[in-house]
């Protein structure tokens, strides 16, 4: 019996401290902080310890090339800070970050998921948008379905390869279609023709990007930067009285491991040197 | 009181050495999984459990994992049989060649099937030439899921038809049955019970399959999208239908290992 006892014990006490430290089901419900407070740039007094930290940004995957750089002169200017970024959809950082990942800074490609942290109170300190973009049609090198116009895209038997729409990205296509629909030049059923073409939902734009470059798909919807960071690919614009204006806002967390590397950061994206990095990848400034 | 564990000792020992590094692993395993049922049990379980998507992508996943099987079945066991009992130049290479997606990463899996069925791959150029698209399609899971899963089966089917005396076989030889007479009266009934450990383990490998799948097949509700997606998906949207489908998926993962625990014991 004894042995028992122990054993149970045993079995039973990992399981109840496990319960016991499990975060509440349910976040509680609270005050919805103002967002897009504007951050104040803190004077950065990254003490001269040469002690080596680690900043980690989760950003969306449209980011991936301009952040890449913007890590490295990021570490270039604090000679003991190592940058890790971690690309993926906006929604499944969101995710990572209420799940209590270790993340410094976050930087979405839209608002909505922004908000969704606000409202979670993981948000240090409000938002401020850093970068806009706008969405376009791309098609693989040799554009083996043909497609000229946009008119194309409801082409029957096209296989269009877009984002989920969880996806920020997936999110504005559908937007766009919708705004498409709405101009008689299109017709009101052009939206549900083009989403019937559809034969994958990816979940980040990335994946769109390489399964169009490979050829699987016929065309794909994505932003104008991921366009030109593929310079194989052809692209159709989408013009602007339909295109979505997708704002991206950048925040240092609430839980961020390294406030003040975090502050700094987010401090570095907004300056003149990160702006002219946004540039370069093809992006838009916040407030033109 | 009876004892807990039942052990041979030749001398008394502490049974602790085996029990506490044992209990270890047996949490490590446990709680996940515990806890993985504990967060999905709410009041809208049932509304997730019937939603239109869970259903399509558990009505896909079986559909898909079953042409899988079957395909695994029919060309999987004549090479298990050809692997345990035949001498022919380059075994060992093919031995080690069905065993190979067994230890590959399931995206490296995608990527190869991409590069030799992909609309531009090795042969899936040729194929787009008269005409058959894979990629995207109900097929391509089921390709993907082949890939992954037979290897579980083949191994398992070999070592059954190794098992079998040769003897047994001589005997048919010299009553003149001929090659497939021999394989489909002897060797077929006598390695059943390790087929069909093989085809349940290849069954449950089919049914997770995820990482070979949203590469090569995409990811579209009702065409490509199976439970192990619709998690993925799920979990970007709503954890709640991330844990449901999660539960769903383990249910049925839990019928076939039962199965498989019913056939282990010895008849």
């Amino acid at each position: 019996m004894k042995r028992f006892t122990l054993l149970f014990s045993l079995m039973v006490a990992p399981a109840l401290l496990f319960s016991a430290c499990a975060p509440a089901t349910t976040p509680i419900a609270s005050p919805t902080t103002s967002a897009q407070v504007a951050t104040s740039v803190p004077t950065i007094a990254l003490t001269a310890t040469s002690a080596p930290q680690t900043l980690t940004v989760f950003a969306a995957a449209s980011l991936t090339g301009a952040f890449g750089d913007i890590g490295k002169a990021f570490e270039a200017a604090h000679p003991s800070v190592t940058v890790n970024f971690s690309f993926a959809g906006s929604q499944v950082l969101v995710t990572q970050i209420e799940q209590g990942a270790p993340a410094d800074v976050f930087a979405s490609a839209d608002h909505k998921n922004m908000d969704a942290l606000v409202t979670a109170n993981l948000v240090a300190s409000g938002y401020k948008d850093f970068a806009t973009n706008l969405l376009t049609v791309i098609l693989p090198p040799k554009n083996p379905a043909n497609v000229q116009t946009l008119q194309d895209l409801a082409k029957p038997g096209l296989k269009l390869v877009l984002e989920d729409p969880s996806v920020p990205a997936g999110n504005y296509t559908r937007q766009i279609l919708t705004n498409m629909s709405k101009d008689p030049t299109y017709g009101t059923d052009f939206s549900t023709k083009v989403i019937a073409n559809v034969v994958s939902n990816e979940t980040d734009v990335k994946q769109v990007v390489a399964k169009v470059d490979q050829g699987e798909g016929d065309a794909g919807i994505v932003y104008v930067t991921d366009a030109l960071a593929a310079p194989d690919l052809k692209s159709i614009s989408i013009p602007a009285n339909y295109n979505v204006i997708a704002h991206y806002p950048i925040t240092a967390l609430e839980k961020a491991p390294n406030p003040n590397l975090a502050a700094a950061f987010v401090a570095y994206v907004l300056s003149a040197d990160g702006q002219a990095v946004m540039k370069k990848w093809g992006f838009s400034p916040a407030n033109p | 009181m009876q004892r807990l564990f039942h052990q041979r000792r030749v001398k008394k020992s502490p049974g602790w050495v085996f029990i506490l590094p044992s209990l270890v692993l047996v949490g490590l395993i446990g709680l996940p999984l515990f806890a993985l049922i504990w967060r999905s049990i709410g009041k809208d379980f049932f509304t997730y459990v019937f939603s239109e998507n869970a259903l399509s992508a558990l009505k896909l996943s079986l559909l898909t994992s079953s042409i899988s099987i079957g395909l695994t079945l029919f060309t999987g066991t004549p090479l298990a049989y050809l692997l345990a009992h035949w001498k022919f130049p380059g075994r060992t290479l093919v031995d080690m060649l069905v065993d190979l997606p067994v230890v590959l990463p399931p995206a490296v899996a995608g990527i190869a099937l991409l590069m030799a069925f992909g609309r531009t791959g090795i042969f899936g150029a040729w194929l787009n030439a008269i005409g058959i698209t894979i990629p995207f399609t109900t097929a391509a899971v089921v390709i993907a899921q082949t890939f992954v899963s037979a290897p579980f089966l083949v191994r398992s089917a070999k070592i059954g038809f190794a098992a079998i005396d040769l003897q047994q076989q001589e005997a048919a030889r010299l009553e003149g049955a001929n090659e497939w007479q021999v394989f489909r009266y002897i060797m077929f009934p006598l390695a059943g019970r390790a087929i069909l450990t093989g085809i349940i383990l290849a069954w449950t490998r089919a049914l997770g399959e995820f990482g070979a799948t949203i590469l090569f097949a995409g990811n579209l509700e009702g065409k490509t999208q199976t439970m192990p997606l619709a998690i993925y998906i799920g979990f970007e949207q709503n954890i709640k239908i991330a844990l449901v489908l999660s539960v769903m998926l383990l249910a049925v993962s839990l019928v076939f290992l039962a199965f498989l625990k019913k056939l282990e014991e010895p008849s």
